[in-house]
């Protein structure tokens, strides 16, 4: 048994742009709840939540052996630009790295492109001098005094928190630490973050962005998790606190606060290791994860049942999901597309006469229109209401009744008035308008990844995506699609399934031709110790497995493909068999390797896991019983263009049986809309099993 | 085999297509070597089907690869010969004339066999770091001295390289391994395109392309010249002077919107440069076009039959139709000013669309660095070429400001300066925003910036400049202020030429400042607000905030107090 296992109650807990997920499980019983997230303080939804599930399994919240928790906080605050009071200090002459971007624009054909704004408007970046070079060698020196009136201003202005970001640090970081040590002395309460630590990699643009990412977020997330851990223990919970982070795996709770940015899609990376999970359970090689929630939809490639991974990502796209639109960070992380598209995301019609969805949401507060807390414009969810997709009166399990007559108010008001159109009529608009978005950013997503999404199979959660899965395997040719149990809380779900990880990186340059074995066995234990280290100060004396990576190219290239290396590998590393790993990747990837040339090693990574947890396969069944209809209503199927008479089971009712759409299957998280198209088998592990009819049958 | 193909399903093979040649894109910046390509984007990828028309382009960094790749295919057929295209061939050119414009361009055309049967083409292009000759330059007086000149010529036949070409090749270049890389990265991504595209027609169950080229073609054509025909029939002339090198030049265009097509006429523009910057007309061609789909037809994927309506016109010996042996390395300084002469035009067909001026051409640069020769180097001393892209401000638009220090026309990226610093003994001293370069207007031109390069210790280099506007600053329009104009000079003062090859000792440094965009409108209807957040942000000088836009002591004071407070607006 792994130590995961050991602890046999155990908590995991979201929080979602719109709600926070929290899941029991004790042994084999799993409870849940979704309670509406309180920004103001982020920690009361939590401890709700989290009383709820405890009575539901009768124990007292000091039974509770762990707690893991993952959170959108983070990447809300960049999305939102809700961050603390923060400077960037950098080298003299390149004040303007994070503004100036790539200098490209990243839509050719439009003259009136806006480009988004750096987290740090200008007056906040200052300089000092002082210079690396590409060596790592000191060609400039940076000396106290020469930092102090930088240290003078940010006091006097009063920042909270600085990032450091100098040219090469990520070679040599003995000025960045200067800085540090001249920050501490005189300022001893302002957060600090170094760029050599945030994220040592080459490319200043994405490391500069990264470290003021994570200093603009570390004040807020530090003080939420010093909040959290006080009224757990209020509460009389004294287990261990884990936060999930972007890589798929678990951190403490000190290493977040200290590299926030790390947390940054970790409620998404959540949502993909319990896709995994369910992946390995049905033998899937192939599976398109859809994971839709209050705000955001969060696409991501899950192949021979793991997550794909990257160094680098982008937040808060701001042009159609375009690449480049947003702002890269770059830490280890699961690769995934996410979009505003959520139950909350609001509509409206553009001076062309367009219906646009998102990305504003209506959140929590005051919510979309139905909800009726004051909101006035239309939101997906209303627009889902007023096609009878959803229930007014058994939303999140009964606990928020919805009024449908608000609904469509505030769609004839904000869309159908402009374009004439009835309610229904622009609710459909809005639906297919945002299932569109999402499909497009899938297809987008795996054009990126050289992927082909047919033959793919979906497995859709978070508690909007039931309601939009089936349209988008319609749009996309996605035969099949698995909703499993517990959709509606699958991120938590995922933080119970993951392993404890640290991914430690380093640039360090080296070709074959000078292939330095001592060197890279020192790198790669040194990276070894350091996520290990991160591992072991949350699970103890666990088995910790290491992954070893290098980033290798043609010495020339820009772009490095990812070699693994095996544990003997990497304790006697050799040029010749490097050589011949990379030759062979290349080829797999781009035909031909290219004769004569050395070779690069670039980048390095240690990534130290606990082992994964077991998984039992599902023995499937393929053709039970049609489940008995007591109970219909009209809803809407897009695909059809109109109202169609469906069938309304509860989830918890029709356990071993098949059901033909069209048909709404009912569950206290979420709604699952099977449309006309499609029939579902319920398999014994709860899992709905959505196909496409047979060619032929009826519609 | 029938093929009863829907409109939908040829919908879906369009947008796979499109999707195939951005993957092909993707393959080369991934593969490439010459930061151009890989950092910078300098690249392009086509599909095109068994008569060299063109289907489908990725958008990258190029607009002047957009005509010049659409006619370039079916020289390659001409040249080679249909009966001699084999399953396995990959061919090679840098013909300025029948490539894309200099010979620093490599094209590299694969064709596409499906069950033994030719149905289509690849293409791709890319900018390579050297190819011989003078280096990468203006200083040229003929093409002869460019480069090495490869003629449309088989790379591989069969699937076997030309090891002799290979050869030549090597022996005729400063940085051989990558160029041969280059080269290679180019067949690769050809050869992704193939794979992908052998997938697409299994899995439509297709023989060949010939249903999905003509439904792309119809419907391209159809929205075209619907847009087209919405458009006023008129015309107008648009003028604009730039530096040159030997002599200023003069772009002249006269455009006339007819029902069917645009025609930009360009009669009465200078002639050519006794240096290299004079322009085929195939990469004139391509931005005169760009400038005007931008404008008119942004969302309308280029191909064969979506560029045809917009046709272009040249006398032969003007500097936008040079003809051989000009010499033309450094074209795209004439090209990337054709769209806001362009723009100057369809301003008076068109109001409230174009842009003002902006820096136009990219702030390019290069470096030849050797081990210095005044005295002995110190060991590890090395020769290098290292390329810089970089960009000034672009023009102010009716309803933004101009972007800052962005690339308009061109949109190929920077490179990142830890990547050039990689790339050779070069140090980047400096590269920031210019502030008060912007012209002043309602909205205000985009800002240039500050850069600052030297050599490491041990070296001398000599400084390759493709600067333009130091005598020619953008101009605003619509009564908006002009960008500031280009400036160039060694650390120590003395004062540098904003074109050609100039030689800089071992410890000094080149001290540039690139243009600003223009202006668009009265500077006194800008917004005050967004005076005052130009002026917290540094943008705008204090000086400029009181005396171009009327800013008040009181709202100075108040905006040097948010600073000091560390406050945003």
């Amino acid at each position: 048994m792994s130590p995961l296992q050991q602890k046999s109650i155990r908590l995991g807990v979201d929080i979602g742009g719109t709600f926070t997920d929290v899941v029991l499980e004790t042994g084999a019983d799993v409870f849940s709840t979704k309670v509406l997230t309180t920004y103001a303080a982020p920690e009361d939804a939590i401890i709700d939540g989290l009383h709820q599930v405890c009575t539901k399994a009768d124990i007292a919240p000091s039974d509770i052996g762990q707690i893991i928790h993952g959170t959108t906080l983070a990447t809300n605050a960049l999305i939102e630009r809700r961050g603390a009071k923060t400077a960037l200090i950098t080298t003299e002459g390149f004040r303007d790295v994070i503004e100036m971007r790539t200098e490209s624009r990243f839509e050719q054909y439009d003259l009136n492109l806006v480009l988004p704004e750096p987290l740090l408007p200008r007056q906040m970046r200052y300089v000092v001098p002082g210079r690396m070079d590409a060596g790592g060698a000191e060609l400039v020196p940076l000396t106290r005094d020469q930092i102090e009136p930088v240290v003078d201003a940010i006091a006097k202005a009063g920042y909270q928190s600085v990032a450091v970001g100098l040219i090469h640090s990520y070679l040599n970081d003995a000025h960045e630490r200067l800085v540090r040590d001249v920050l501490a002395e005189r300022l001893p309460d302002v957060m600090v973050s170094l760029s050599s630590e945030v994220s040592p990699q080459m490319r200043e643009y994405e490391r500069f962005n990264t470290t003021v990412a994570n200093s603009y977020i570390k004040p807020l997330m530090k003080s939420y998790l010093d909040r959290l851990r006080g009224r757990l223990a209020g509460e009389g919970v004294g287990c261990p606190v884990f936060l999930m982070h972007s890589g798929g795996g678990i951190i403490s709770i000190e290493s977040a606060a200290e590299f926030p940015v790390r947390l940054v899609e970790s409620g998404p990376a959540g949502g993909a290791v319990f896709a995994a999970h369910i992946a390995a359970r049905y033998g899937l090689d192939k599976v398109l994860s859809f994971d839709m929630g209050g705000t955001t939809a969060k696409i991501c490639l899950i192949q021979n049942q793991t997550p794909k991974t990257s160094r680098v990502f982008e937040v808060a796209r701001t042009y159609r999901f375009k690449k480049g639109s947003g702002m890269p960070i770059s830490i280890p992380v699961i690769d995934m597309v996410e979009i505003g598209a959520g139950g909350g995301s609001l509509g409206h019609v553009d001076a062309m006469r367009q219906i646009r969805v998102g990305p504003e949401s209506a959140g929590s507060e005051p919510g979309p229109a139905c909800y009726a807390r004051g909101g006035t414009r239309p939101a997906v969810t209303d627009a889902d209401l007023v096609l009878g997709k959803l229930d007014p009166d058994f939303f999140a399990g009964g606990s928020i009744a919805l009024d449908a007559s608000a609904s469509g108010t505030a769609l004839v008001e904000h869309i159908g008035q402009t374009l004439e159109m009835d309610a229904p009529t622009a609710a459909f608009g809005l639906a297919e308008v945002v299932d569109e978005n999402m499909a497009n950013a899938a297809r987008v997503h795996a054009v990126e990844n050289g992927e082909d999404l047919s033959g793919y199979t979906m497995i859709a959660f978070g508690g909007a995506a039931p309601l939009h899965a089936a349209r988008l395997c319609e749009k996309l040719g996605i035969d099949r699609c698995l909703v499993p149990p517990g959709a509606g809380v699958g991120s938590a779900i995922g933080f119970l399934r993951a392993p404890f990880s640290f991914e430690a990186t380093r640039s360090a340059y080296m070709t074959l031709a000078s292939f330095d074995a001592g060197r890279v066995v020192t790198l790669l234990t040194e990276l070894q110790a350091e996520a290990e280290g991160f591992v072991r100060s949350c699970a103890g004396d666990a088995t910790v497995l290491s992954e070893y990576k290098v980033y290798m190219r043609y010495k020339g290239q820009g772009w490095e493909i990812p070699i693994s290396l095996t544990q003997p590998q990497a304790k006697a590393p050799d040029a010749a068999t490097l050589e011949t790993i990379f030759a062979e990747d290349y080829t797999k990837l781009f035909g031909r390797p290219v004769v004569g040339l050395d070779i690069e090693m670039t980048v390095w990574s240690v990534n130290a896991t606990t082992p994964p947890q077991d998984v039992a396969s599902v023995d499937q069944t393929a053709k039970p019983p049609e489940a008995q209809t007591v109970k219909t209503r009209e809803v809407f199927d897009a695909r059809l263009q109109s109202f169609v008479t469906a069938g309304v089971f509860a989830r918890d009712q029709i356990a071993a049986h098949a059901v033909s759409g069209p048909a709404v299957i009912e569950e206290p998280e979420t709604t699952v809309i099977l449309p006309s198209s499609r029939n579902l088998v319920v398999q014994p592990d709860g899992c709905l099993d959505i196909h496409i009819k047979p060619e032929g049958s009826a519609a | 085999m029938t093929q009863d193909i829907s409109n939908v399903a040829y919908q879906v093979m369009w947008n796979r297509l499109i999707s195939v040649v951005e993957e092909q894109a993707q393959a080369l910046v991934r593969t490439a070597f010459s930061t151009s390509v890989r950092e910078a984007g300098d690249l392009s990828a086509g599909v095109y089907d068994t008569e060299g028309r063109m289907l489908a382009q990725a958008v990258t960094g190029t607009p002047g690869h957009v005509n010049a790749m659409a006619d370039a295919v079916a020289y390659f057929i001409r040249r080679i010969g249909r009966e001699n295209i084999f399953e396995g061939d990959v061919y090679i050119t840098n013909d300025p004339w029948e490539g894309t414009g200099h010979l620093h361009d490599i094209t590299m055309v694969t064709p596409s066999f499906y069950g033994g049967a030719l149905v289509g083409f690849f293409a791709c292009t890319a900018h390579v770091v050297d190819i011989g000759g003078r280096g990468f330059g203006a200083d040229a007086a003929s093409v002869y001295e460019e480069g090495l000149y490869l003629p449309i010529m088989k790379f591989a036949e069969r699937g076997v390289v030309d090891k002799t070409l290979m050869q030549i090749v090597r022996g005729n270049v400063r940085e051989p391994d990558q160029l041969v890389g280059d080269i290679y990265a180019l067949a690769t991504c050809n050869e992704i395109g193939h794979r992908r595209l052998t997938e697409m027609l299994q899995e439509f169950g297709l023989d060949d392309l010939t249903g999905v080229a003509s439904f792309i073609l119809d419907n391209s054509r159809r929205a075209t010249l619907e847009r087209i025909a919405s458009l006023p029939q008129a015309e107008a002339t648009g003028e604009m002077t730039v530096d040159g090198f030997s002599a200023p030049i003069t772009l002249r265009v006269k455009l006339t919107i007819e029902k069917d097509r645009i025609l930009s006429d360009f009669t009465g523009t200078s002639g050519v440069d006794k240096k290299g910057i004079n322009c085929p007309l195939v990469y004139a061609k391509a931005y005169a076009c760009y400038a005007l789909k931008c404008a008119i037809a942004p969302e309308i994927p280029n191909n064969a039959a979506s560029l045809a309506p917009f046709e272009i016109f040249a006398p032969e010996g003007t500097i936008v139709n040079a003809v051989h042996p000009a010499p033309v390395a450094l074209r795209h300084i004439v090209g990337h000013f054709v769209p806001d002469t362009v723009y100057n035009a369809l301003d008076k067909i068109l109001p409230d669309t174009v842009p003002a001026e902006g820096a136009g051409c990219l702030c390019n640069f290069q470096l030849s660095l050797r081990p210095r020769t005044d005295m002995a180097a110190p060991e590890g001393a090395v020769r290098a070429e290292v390329l810089t892209f970089n960009s000034g401000g672009s023009g102010a638009r009716p309803g933004f400001d101009g972007l800052n220090a962005t690339a308009f026309p061109s949109g190929v990226m920077t490179m990142p300066v830890e990547a050039t610093e990689h790339a050779g003994p070069v140090i980047i001293w400096r590269k920031e925003l210019r502030p008060g370069s912007g012209g002043a207007g309602k909205q205000r031109g985009g800002l240039g910036q500050h850069m600052e390069v030297g050599a490491r210790e041990g070296h001398e280099f000599d400084f390759q400049a493709m600067f333009d506007r130091v005598r020619h600053p953008a101009q605003g329009r619509r009564g908006g202020g002009a960008g500031a104009a280009t400036t160039i000079a060694q650390d120590d003062g003395p004062a540098m030429q904003g074109k050609g090859k100039q030689f800089v000792p071992p410890g000094r440094r080149v001290v540039m400042a690139f243009p600003g965009g223009g202006g668009y409108g009265d500077a006194k209807a800008r917004d005050p607000s967004a005076i005052r957040r130009d002026l917290l942000r540094g943008y705008i000088t204090a000086e400029d905030a009181v005396e171009i836009y009327g800013l008040s002591p009181q709202d100075i004071a108040a905006v040097q107090d948010a600073i000091t407070k560390g406050e945003d607006f």
